[in-house]
């Protein structure tokens, strides 16, 4: 169980994120969707606690400001917006740091297996600066999952905190990120993605929180959240829910298969 | 999710370079222990002395002579090449993980400006201590002041460069440029005070050399650096972590904080004391631990012990070519380093530029 209360967020004068409270259960994937500049970012800082804030944070019953970094890194992953990287490391050698911070860090057969997951099965010997951007993003994932590989242990659920996880990836990659993340959840680890692409969301999240000027919504299922009224006064932006244009050229992910064609 | 199979043993992963590492590093013990022979073996002193150095290896008597060569003036300069060129490059490697770059030498940020700060302060104004503490410090007064000197020029060039875990190396540079000019004023200001005795040390010690190595000097700079080789492969890990920043760092468990004052703590007193008694010798910082990563990558776990081995062999050959290209006389080998050094970082600029954001 994930659980934020009350959380405040200043940087400098502004404060960003105004008393938000937001949970997420262990076995789904819980999106924060919004729009730029809404906080996102911002409280999945605050809930692996990279930012200072008012306010608590459980993570499996454990106060996050108590716990030491290695113990967090034991159950929890995070992936950032972006990854620098200093140093030419291979994309082997990348998932490897992952690895080798889990509880996991002996079973040096989890490198090839997490390449493989996210579609990168050959890369493991190229350098990680010669990739493009959504290749990039796709080791960081790699290294993410090989930090945390087992969804859950007798420390309890393991949890991914995935920042824009799809936001560089083509639509096959994006449902390839989108499933891992499933099911991960599916097989008892916790989720939480900061999303933008809201059909991805409405196929796989199970929780919504809509953000939206540092203040949450609403936080419910997909059919509660994604509404007209909603979205269309959260993004500032009249949106319409299920209603196919009349003319012209539209593609969702839903009709999408990957590797068939 | 799915387990992981197995990887049978002996078979290794595309782009794991850590058995290549291994491996070097049993090269290196064996390029070491030839480079000590040599550094033993070679010298200004006419008669070449393999045959007494087998003598004395296998425990023969050896004529007093031959015994003061090698005992008092050829085995504490191995020793003291070998420990300073070690220090020298682990700390480089140590700063370039810390800074998360490439170009973070000691030598060319101020970290040696600053340790030689240190330094001077110490002999010209060490007479000022009360009494108890000169007694107390003793020998280690020049050293620890050394150390003191890299240790605050390293904190005041993190804290400058960095914010919110991104170093710009720009500012990096141009902050050793200033905190080198500052050191070197106030450190002229004090040759200009300096009585005649603190002036003959001073021009002994800023000479850049270790020929005037004795036991008295390697036992006083060998601890310091010693420390520092104990603390490396504890921030292995956490420098490794680094690379992805420090966020990524902490996401992955790594004490960030602890990892990077004990990293500012073990250049420093790496910096410090080969300075203290090597008057600080360029380069080695730079070029051991940027050909390490060329060769078999930039884990700091196996980079680490490699920078120590090289840098140890790298300054012995140095010295060995500083004393016999112009013998009888010697060449400083600060200058040896920087013609094998200067075109070399040239190199690495040219190499790099637009790969790394600099
Ligand atoms: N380090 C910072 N200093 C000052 N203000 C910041 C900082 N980081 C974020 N902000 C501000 O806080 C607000 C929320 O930022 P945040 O990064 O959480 O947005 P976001 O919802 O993730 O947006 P996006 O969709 O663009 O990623 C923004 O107005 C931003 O300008
Ligand atoms: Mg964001």
């Amino acid at each position: 169980m994930l659980r934020a209360e009350n959380i405040t967020v200043h940087f400098g004068r502004r404060t960003v994120l105004h008393d938000v409270s937001f949970d997420a259960k262990p076995g789904a994937l819980t999106a924060i969707v919004g729009p730029n500049g809404s906080g996102k970012t911002t409280l999945l800082k605050a809930i692996t606690g990279e930012a200072s804030h008012d306010g608590q944070v459980m993570l499996n019953d454990r106060d996050i400001t108590s716990a030491k970094p290695w113990e967090l890194a034991a159950i929890r992953g995070v992936l950032p917006q972006a990854t620098p990287l200093a140093f030419p490391f291979t994309v082997s050698e990348v998932v490897r740091l992952g690895l080798i911070s889990g509880v996991t860090a002996d079973q040096a057969a989890i490198i090839p297996a997490a390449l493989s997951r996210v579609g990168l099965t050959d890369y493991g010997a190229r350098f990680y600066q010669e990739l493009s951007g959504g290749e990039q993003q796709r080791v960081q994932l790699a290294r993410v999952l090989a930090q945390v590989w087992e969804p859950i242990s007798e420390a309890g659920p393991h949890w991914l905190f995935l920042d824009e996880p799809v936001s560089a990836l083509d639509i096959a990659h994006q449902l390839q990120v989108m499933k891992i993340a499933r099911d991960f959840a599916n097989a008892g680890g916790g989720v939480v993605a900061v999303m933008h692409d809201l059909n991805l969301t409405a196929m796989f999240a199970d929780q919504i929180a809509l953000i939206s000027d540092g203040r949450i919504v609403a936080q419910s299922t997909p059919d509660e959240i994604l509404t007209n009224d909603l979205l269309s006064r959260a993004y500032n932006c009249a949106v319409q829910v299920n209603t196919p244009p009349p003319s012209g050229t539209y593609i969702l992910p839903q009709m999408a298969t990957m590797g068939a064609h | 999710m799915a387990m992981a199979t197995e990887v049978p043993r002996g078979v290794y992963l595309a782009g794991d370079r850590s058995h290549q590492a291994n491996r070097l590093t049993g090269a290196l013990l064996v390029v070491l222990v030839a480079a000590v022979l040599a550094s033993l073996a070679i010298g200004a002193s006419g008669t070449s002395l393999w045959s007494t150095l087998w003598a004395f290896l296998r425990g023969e008597d050896l004529s007093l002579r031959d015994r003061v060569v090698l005992w008092d003036i050829r085995l504490p300069r191995t020793l003291m090449g070998a420990l300073v060129g070690a220090a020298l490059a682990v700390s480089g490697a140590i700063m370039q993980g810390l800074f998360r770059n490439p170009l973070a030498d000691p030598g060319l940020i101020g970290v040696s400006a600053g340790a030689g700060f240190g330094a001077i302060v110490a002999i010209v104004l060490g007479g000022l201590l009360p009494l108890a503490l000169q007694d107390v410090l003793g020998y280690y007064l020049v050293p620890f002041a050394a150390f003191l000197g890299s240790w605050a020029s390293t904190i005041i060039l993190y804290r400058v460069s960095t914010r919110k875990g991104h170093t710009s190396v720009a500012t990096m540079l141009l902050a050793g440029i200033a905190l080198g000019a500052l050191t070197g004023a106030i450190s002229g200001l004090l040759v200009y005070i300096a009585d005649d005795a603190q002036l003959r040390t001073l021009t002994f010690w800023g000479m850049g050399s270790i020929a005037g190595a004795t036991w008295s000097k390697l036992l006083t700079a060998a601890p310091l650096m010693i420390v520092a080789f104990i603390a490396a492969p504890f921030i292995a890990k956490g420098l490794n972590g680094l690379a992805l920043g420090e966020t990524a760092a902490s996401h992955m468990g790594i004490a960030v904080q602890r990892t990077k004052n004990t990293a500012i703590l073990a250049v420093a007193a790496a910096v410090g004391s080969a300075v203290a008694v090597s008057g600080g010798i360029g380069f080695v910082g730079i070029v051991v631990p940027h050909l390490l990563r060329l060769a078999v990558g930039p884990d700091h776990r196996y980079l680490l012990r490699n920078s120590a081995l090289l840098g140890a062999a790298l300054l012995l050959v140095a010295d060995i070519i500083s004393r016999v290209v112009i013998a009888p006389a010697e060449l400083p080998i600060g200058i040896i380093m920087a013609v094998i050094g200067g075109p070399f970082f040239l190199w690495i600029l040219l190499r790099r530029r637009g790969i790394l954001d600099m």
